[in-house]
């Protein structure tokens, strides 16, 4: 008797995971086998495995003399690690030239750092693990090994030990914000958002020494991080709207949101940043003080990024059923309260993931401030390849690797975490 | 027996007072907002109007006919030219990166995105470290590495008499290119014939070819026999471009680039500026990536099936991406590739970085020689838009072509 009668309620089947794990291999036959047959397992796909594999190694070999045999003359004669570039530079890279002028201690910004890194675990944490599809160990080494990696290049390139220790700590304040939604009452977590604004305000406040005028004296990373994410934060709001303001049924504004949009995804970022640096004194009543050259490229950044931003969230919206907005109609809502408490929330769970790329978007464009002589990680290296020690002697492929590197570690960390934030939030499998 | 209240009669007399009719707020509303929009952009014009008086610019657009005033690297003779006349030089060079650079990132993009797919894991890993690469660092910093760390590093300076033809050091390979920090000389169309005659025959070459086609498939309605449209085509095209070369003088017997007398100077041929070249390059290679990815997902939204079938019928690789999966995954991809194609475009104005004249790096130089800042954008945002409404004109027009018949 048995099988046939056995009912899904009387054996519980094992709960598959939310997405298929990848990892999982679809034939069971041993790795070696499978890596025998993948690459030499006809004419064709050994001829492709000896040309891409000849490639690769090549690659390999030419990044590795690049990375670790890399010596350059200097003008007395003697042969000196190109790499010294960047070791001699850190502080330029990480703070920029300008720094020593806002007579900020570098304690303050380990302070805004921790907090900053503390807010994004609070932000990120899960309340109910249980609920969260299964990490699979690719996309745990594919967030966390870009971090690493990061942490190993830069204590190969410090000099004392105190940034080392610090870093190694900064792991720590992210655990301690990625593990407190679980343990803190309902009525603290379910307000994490609001916190999470409060925090970033408090490490703005910290890392300006509560004058948000020092900005104007930033560079290097900490210019470009902070562009980004005041712009990106600046810009939500102004996105939200002129979405909102898209998808009306009021015909007299929907052409204003759309000849916004449209006219500035028209043109390049760079155009715009000329119009902030050159022509945006123009706009101002006359007489007045054009703000300082940073707060002018941050306003024209949220414009610009506006624009993407209303289209991201217009798609978040368009992805929100039908029913949501009639069933909150059924029950007598007003319009306003309908968008604001039913439709909203929901696009703006859908909108997450492109806004994080978006984000990187905007992280990348950043580079642009070197055009207008803004000193970010990019336009740092302007002061730094002409100065007297490094002007002329080649020094471009190692410095150039080395911002690359900054950015290659940040986008990509993150891109791999937005990917993971998809899984978890269930988008698209709903 | 009727006990209920007799329903008083509302219609007439107990309309809402007009303030509080749905109707009448939401126009009230919106003509607030448009108000409160044209109040800010007429307070912004006027603010521009006073301040341009106030420095003393002009506040119309005849600075267009005013000189540029300088020469510049890559446009030599820009001392003669009007302001107008340069932009329109620039916009030429913009022209000159998106012509090479949209087929060359989609070509290389279809071809990475097709390796990303690969059954052959070392295919793969270069298609994922390729695409990984490229897309995560920004095009700019490619721009520099390339142009910095690359180009102006690498090629090899031509200084003068050590660099003469038959010398040591002389950049010249086969008496076709040279290749040196002052330029890649490429061989091209002998500047003695007649060029435009022989563009003009290569197009009615392609008005031949359509209506050899047109005859082909009117035999084939007719007759049945098979159109064989790209041997036919091909045929004509290049008889009647054969024909076109002898008339406008033989155009095609190319002139290769060599090194002039001075040694310092490249004559003959085409030069290719080496910020252009570093520039196409760059952006091609950045925007493969990103075209890369959107292959991938497109090739991956075809149903399994079709690679199935494609294989059942015993198609070649080749034959199953190139008759089955690529015609269909082109509908998907047309609007995130334009999309791409917007963006490479929009990523020539980098180019101000590295010295190419284009229409960004035109505006920065007039805006320098006291020509008024606000026009200026307003010129130059109305060029871009010209290239993007144009690139979404096309799109549009291949995405209604390719989409389904639905019902």
């Amino acid at each position: 008797m048995g099988a046939p009668t056995e009912t899904r309620e009387n054996h519980p089947q094992p709960e598959e995971p939310l997405v298929p794990d990848e990892d999982q291999p679809v034939t069971t036959e041993p790795l070696g086998q499978r890596l025998k047959e993948g690459l030499f397992g006809d004419l064709k796909n050994t001829v492709l495995t000896l040309v891409f594999g000849t490639v690769l190694l090549y690659v390999a070999y030419r990044s590795y003399l690049f990375l670790f045999a890399n010596l350059k003359p200097t003008p007395d004669g003697d042969l000196v690690n190109s790499w010294n570039v960047v070791r001699d530079n850190l502080e330029l890279f990480v703070v920029g030239n300008q720094f020593g002028r806002t007579g900020i201690s570098y304690s303050m910004l380990w302070a805004a750092a921790y907090l900053a890194v503390f807010a994004i675990g609070f932000a990120v944490g899960p309340v109910n693990p249980a609920k969260v599809p299964p990490m699979t160990w690719r996309t745990r080494i594919s967030i966390m090994g870009p971090a690493l990696g990061a942490g190993v290049v830069f204590a190969n390139f410090t000099e004392t030990l105190t940034p080392i220790v610090l870093m190694l700590l900064l792991p720590v304040a992210l655990a301690i914000g990625f593990y407190l939604p679980r343990v803190l009452p309902e009525v603290v977590v379910n307000r994490r958002g609001i916190i999470a604004v409060v925090l970033a305000a408090l490490v703005f406040a910290l890392e300006t020494g509560f004058d948000p005028s020092n900005v104007d004296d930033f560079g290097g990373l900490l210019l470009t991080l902070n562009v980004a994410f005041i712009s990106i934060a600046a810009s939500f709001p102004l996105g939200v709207i002129l979405a909102l303001a898209r998808r009306s049924s009021f015909p007299l504004i929907r052409p204003i949101a759309v000849a916004y949009i449209e006219l500035i995804r028209g043109v390049p970022l760079i155009t715009l940043l000329f119009m902030g640096a050159f022509a945006l004194a123009f706009f101002l009543p006359p007489g007045s003080d054009a703000p300082p050259g940073t707060i002018r490229s941050i306003i024209m950044f949220t414009l610009f990024s506006a624009a993407y931003v209303a289209e991201i969230v217009r798609g978040g919206l368009q992805s929100v059923h039908k029913g949501q907005t009639e069933a909150g109609q059924a029950i007598g809502l007003s319009p306003a309260t309908v968008t604001a408490r039913i439709v909203l929330p929901q696009a703006l769970r859908n909108s997450i993931p492109p806004l994080v790329g978006q984000f990187i978007a905007l992280l990348k464009d950043t580079s642009l401030l070197i055009i207008i002589g803004q000193f970010d990680i990019l336009g740092v290296t302007k002061p730094m390849l002409s100065s007297l020690a490094y002007a002329n002697q080649g020094y471009f492929p190692e410095t150039y690797a080395f911002v690359a590197f900054l950015f290659w570690i940040i986008c990509f960390s993150m891109s791999r975490a937005s990917q993971r934030l998809e899984t978890k939030l269930g988008v698209g499998t709903r | 027996v009727s006990t209920a209240a007799p329903i008083p009669e509302l219609r007439g007399k107990e309309h809402p007072p007009f303030y509080r009719d749905i109707r009448v707020i939401r126009w009230v509303g919106q003509l607030a907002v448009v108000a409160a929009v044209a109040a800010l952009l007429w307070y912004l014009f006027g603010n521009v109007r006073s301040n341009l008086v106030a420095s003393g610019l002009p506040t119309g657009f005849g600075f267009l006919d005013g000189k540029f005033g300088s020469a510049v690297p890559g446009l030599p003779d820009a001392a003669d030219l009007t302001v107008a006349q340069t932009f329109a030089a620039g916009f030429m060079n913009t022209l000159r990166v998106i012509l090479f650079g949209i087929p060359g990132c989609t070509i290389l993009g279809i071809m990475i995105g097709v390796a990303r797919l690969s059954d052959n894991y070392a295919v793969r890993a270069f298609g994922t470290l390729y695409v990984e690469t490229f897309r995560n660092i920004p095009a700019l910093v490619w721009i520099f590495i390339i142009h910095f760390a690359i180009s102006v590093a690498s090629l090899p300076p031509i200084t003068g008499a050590d660099n003469l033809p038959g010398t040591a050091d002389d950049p010249t390979y086969f008496g076709l290119f040279v290749v040196s920090n002052r330029g890649i000389g490429i061989p091209w169309f002998d500047p003695g014939a007649s060029t435009e005659v022989f563009i003009a025959g290569l197009f009615v070459a392609l008005m031949a070819v359509w209506a050899v086609n047109v005859w082909r498939k009117q035999v084939n309605a007719a007759t049945g026999k098979p159109t064989h449209g790209g041997r036919w085509g091909l045929a004509t095209f290049l008889l009647v471009a054969l024909i076109a070369n002898f008339v406008a003088g033989n155009p095609l017997a190319v002139d290769g680039a060599g090194i002039a007398e001075g040694g310092r100077q490249i004559e003959g041929g085409m030069t290719v500026q080496v910020p252009y070249f570093s520039l196409t390059v760059a952006l091609t290679l950045y925007t493969a990536s990103h075209v890369a990815e959107v292959v991938r997902g497109a090739i991956q939204a075809i149903h399994k099936g079709q690679t199935e079938a494609a294989n059942a019928v015993a198609l070649t690789t080749f034959q199953r991406y190139r008759f089955i999966i690529l015609p269909q995954a082109f509908r998907i991809m047309i609007p995130p590739l334009a999309n791409q194609y917007l963006n490479i475009t929009k990523n020539s104005s980098l180019a101000v970085a590295i010295g190419y004249i284009e229409i960004t790096a035109v505006f920065g130089r007039i805006v320098n020689n006291a020509s008024p800042a606000p026009q200026g954008v307003l010129i130059l945002m109305g060029l871009y838009l010209i290239f993007s409404l144009s690139i979404s004109f096309v799109a549009n027009f291949f995405n209604r072509r390719l989409s389904l018949e639905t019902r």
